[in-house]
């Protein structure tokens, strides 16, 4: 099973396709650019395979190769639940690619943040602009010979060449004595409380409604990636913990899982089992913050006071775990920082059978059938499961669509498998199924929390091998051998094989993975985090065009885009 | 204030009691500005929510217009793309106005210090006071908070920044 889409295009396309090295039973190969937008047209078509969701785009800069850039795909196939990963090689001077965007429309953001960072021009792609860094910015940051320091001042914020388009246009206003109806520009955000301080969306309006939209993204462009490459594989822990820093426990899992697999290690039972434990934990609180503001931007209050009281439940077992409420960093590669605090599974028992179902059966009955929720919410936003997927939806968003895709039942880890629990779908793919699946999420979640602490089984929460996993801190204070053990993997770091892998977790807001390349030094080469939201985000203006302003901030809530892993 | 006859404001029988009322009035009833960018935003709300009740202190009338609001926080990392947005943002709010650097990305550019993120704020705008944590705990940022109340107690309309002396 595992090579028969290689084997297919190797005898299919003899000419462009090349294997790529094997590693840890991945399926990859590499593929000529003359070749590419043929074989990436037969895997999406093909009845077999059916790589119906491109989950990640992404370069990689190697200059000391022939062709210096490499621009990786990453594709899904829900009906055989296998990934596929497609490596071109592309020279310096001439880097160009054919885009995807005619194939997928999940391609348009990921090929333009590959030519931000990497300088990848994407032939025929139709708006390749920079996205995460300002428009005054010269050079490519991500590739290897600019400096991680190199900033770069903005001198005033742009207007992203919307003076053009509204001259145009008739966004002058002098059509409107000609019969025509009057046009405006909106400009919202990104300081604009419904874009949550970072997201900003231009707008072309008649009336009220909503012509065409265009998001801008970019405005918590934090570096991760870079930074990531300069630090050791341990040092990046904290930093995922900023990716989606509202159930940033579900980071690190994703992190650590990707860099297990890159090492060839499996972490103890016990260890699965208490991640699993605090991811399901964080999506719930994750759920109720996305809820929570959803509805204060629609107006209503009150929900955000329960939703944030059984947050803070939550926080309080996570602080007991890692002393952190937010930033936890609480996974190591190869196991858990410290075990569970003594009477802590109670505690969580208590938590998950009273308090959080209370705050759900709370806010279900002030919101789901609230007349005015229904309204505002109902047929709003709405996508079918098929353009979902061709825009890279994934998780809640997805699902709400009709897609039953999720990553814990189609390609299970940590024991999901052997979990009882149920992926709810929407029908219509609107705001309000957005919401319906949250909810029933946060109470599937409760489920599996309960599986898992009455399964908890006993074990070691870290590797026993000393290449990856530091000494107990006792024995570092009072055994020499220890103390040198320590020592040694705090200086030279973990040092995983030469190789490439991806991994991906269910996160709260969809598919969360890591495409890690590793050259056999204690530094990751490179990082690429797939975030779910950037895949959702660029969707908005089919989600909202030809609808009314205020129903572009109650679709923007729904979909809960989180800048931190939007922007990285 | 429009306060100009220097006059009256040498009589210190008279200001100081308009002081007193004054910046009682401001201490009690300040007007955040969430500038919220990223993670110590979800702490800020965390802060606005039932548990923690910013209202105990007055300043629970969060406004998201700069022409509302006297007291600007920003919650998270400044990145070069986000810098002159925060600068407008600043020259919009009416004096008097004061500024609190909520969390280490605001306050010094965190663990960020890489090509797109500014080095602490204060390299763009003016700080009052500086609220240390990744993020900080919501009782760190109430300590902030009762900080800035501080400084406003001891204000007085005398001040350059009233009187424009």
């Amino acid at each position: 099973m595992a090579n028969v889409v290689v084997q297919t295009l190797l005898e299919k396309f003899p000419e462009s396709v090349s294997p790529a090295p094997d590693f840890r039973d991945e399926e990859a190969v590499c593929v000529a650019r003359e070749g590419l937008p043929e074989v990436l047209r037969f895997l999406y078509a093909d009845p077999d395979t059916e790589y119906r969701l491109l989950e990640d785009i992404c370069g990689a800069d190697y200059p000391e190769r022939e062709k210096r850039f490499e621009a990786v795909y990453h594709l899904y196939s829900v009906k055989t639940a296998r990934h596929l990963r497609l490596k071109v090689g592309i020279g310096e001077e001439d880097p160009t690619l054919p885009t995807a965007t005619g194939i997928w429309k999940a391609a348009d953001w990921f090929e333009r943040e590959a030519f931000d960072q990497y300088g990848i021009r994407f032939e025929g792609h139709p708006n390749l602009r920079r996205i995460l860094n300002h428009e005054e910015f010269v050079g490519h940051p991500l590739r290897k010979d600019y400096p991680i320091k190199g900033r770069q001042k903005l001198t005033r914020p742009s207007n992203l060449g919307w003076d053009e388009r509204k001259s145009a246009g008739n966004g002058g206003g002098s059509d409107a004595e000609a019969g025509q109806p009057e046009q405006m520009i909106l400009n919202i955000g990104p300081a604009h409380p419904t874009t949550h301080g970072t997201l900003r969306v231009l707008a072309r309006l008649e009336g009220e409604t909503i012509l065409e939209a265009d998001p801008e993204i970019g405005y918590l462009h934090r570096g991760f990636e870079k930074t990531a490459e300069t630090l050791t594989y341990q040092q990046v822990i904290p930093l995922t913990d900023r990716l989606n820093y509202v159930s940033a426990m579900m980071n690190n899992v994703g992190y650590c899982r990707a860099v297990e697999k890159l090492l060839g290690i499996e972490v103890s039972k016990r260890v699965q089992y208490i991640r699993v434990i605090v991811s399901e934990l964080s999506r719930i609180i994750d759920h109720l913050v996305c809820i929570a503001a959803n509805i204060v931007d629609i107006g209503a209050l009150t929900p955000y006071w329960y939703c944030f009281r059984e947050r803070e439940n939550v926080y309080e077992l996570l602080e007991a775990l890692c002393g952190a409420r937010m930033t936890t960093s609480y996974t190591r590669i190869g196991g858990l920082a410290h075990d569970l605090p003594d009477g802590w599974v109670d505690k969580c028992r208590e938590y998950i059978r009273e308090r959080v179902p209370r705050g759900i059966e709370e806010t279900d009955t002030l919101i789901t059938k609230n007349r005015i929720f229904v309204d505002r919410t109902m047929g709003v936003g709405a996508i079918s499961g098929e353009d979902a997927l061709n825009w890279g939806f994934t998780g809640p968003c997805l699902r709400a669509s009709g897609v039953p895709f999720d990553v814990r039942k189609a390609n299970p880890y940590y024991d999901y498998d052997k979990f009882d629990f149920d992926i709810p779908v929407g029908s219509n793919g609107d705001t309000y199924d957005r919401y319906l699946v949250r909810m029933e999420e946060m109470r599937q979640s409760l489920r599996i929390i309960e599986q898992a602490l009455d399964g908890l089984p006993e074990g070691p929460i870290s590797i026993e091998d000393r290449r990856i996993s530091l000494p107990e801190k006792e024995a570092v204070y009072t055994k020499f051998g220890a103390l040198v053990q320590h020592t040694k993997l705090i200086v030279d770091g973990i040092l995983p094989p030469e190789g490439e892998i991806y991994s991906v977790t269910e996160a709260a807001n969809g598919v969360l993975g890591f495409y890690i390349v590793s050259d056999g030094t204690k530094r990751p080469y490179r990082i690429k985090v797939r975030p779910p939201c950037f895949a959702i985000f660029q969707a908005l203006p089919q989600l909202t065009e030809g609808s009314m302003i205020a129903d572009l901030i109650a679709t923007v809530g729904s979909l809960n885009i989180i800048a931190g892993e939007l922007d990285r | 204030m429009g306060i100009e006859t220097s006059s009256i404001l040498r009589n210190t029988a008279l200001v100081e009691p308009v002081d007193a009322i004054l910046n009682w009035c401001r201490e009690y009833s300040c007007w955040p500005y969430a500038f919220g960018t990223a993670c110590c935003a979800i702490e800020f709300m965390a802060v606005a929510a039932s548990h923690y009740d910013i209202s105990r202190f007055g300043a629970e009338v969060i406004r998201f217009s700069p022409r509302q609001a006297d007291l600007l926080v920003v919650s998270g990392t400044i990145s070069e793309k986000m810098a002159p947005i925060l600068k407008k943002i600043y020259d919009q709010i009416c004096e008097p106005k004061w500024v609190m650097a909520h969390g280490a990305c605001a306050c010094s550019g965190g663990i960020y210090d890489n090509y797109c993120t500014v080095q602490g704020i204060d390299t763009i705008i003016p700080v009052d006071v500086y609220v240390p944590g990744c993020p900080p705990t919501p009782e760190a940022f109430l300590d902030g908070l009762i900080k800035i109340q501080k400084i406003i107690e001891g204000e007085s309309i005398r001040d350059p920044k009233y009187c424009g002396e």
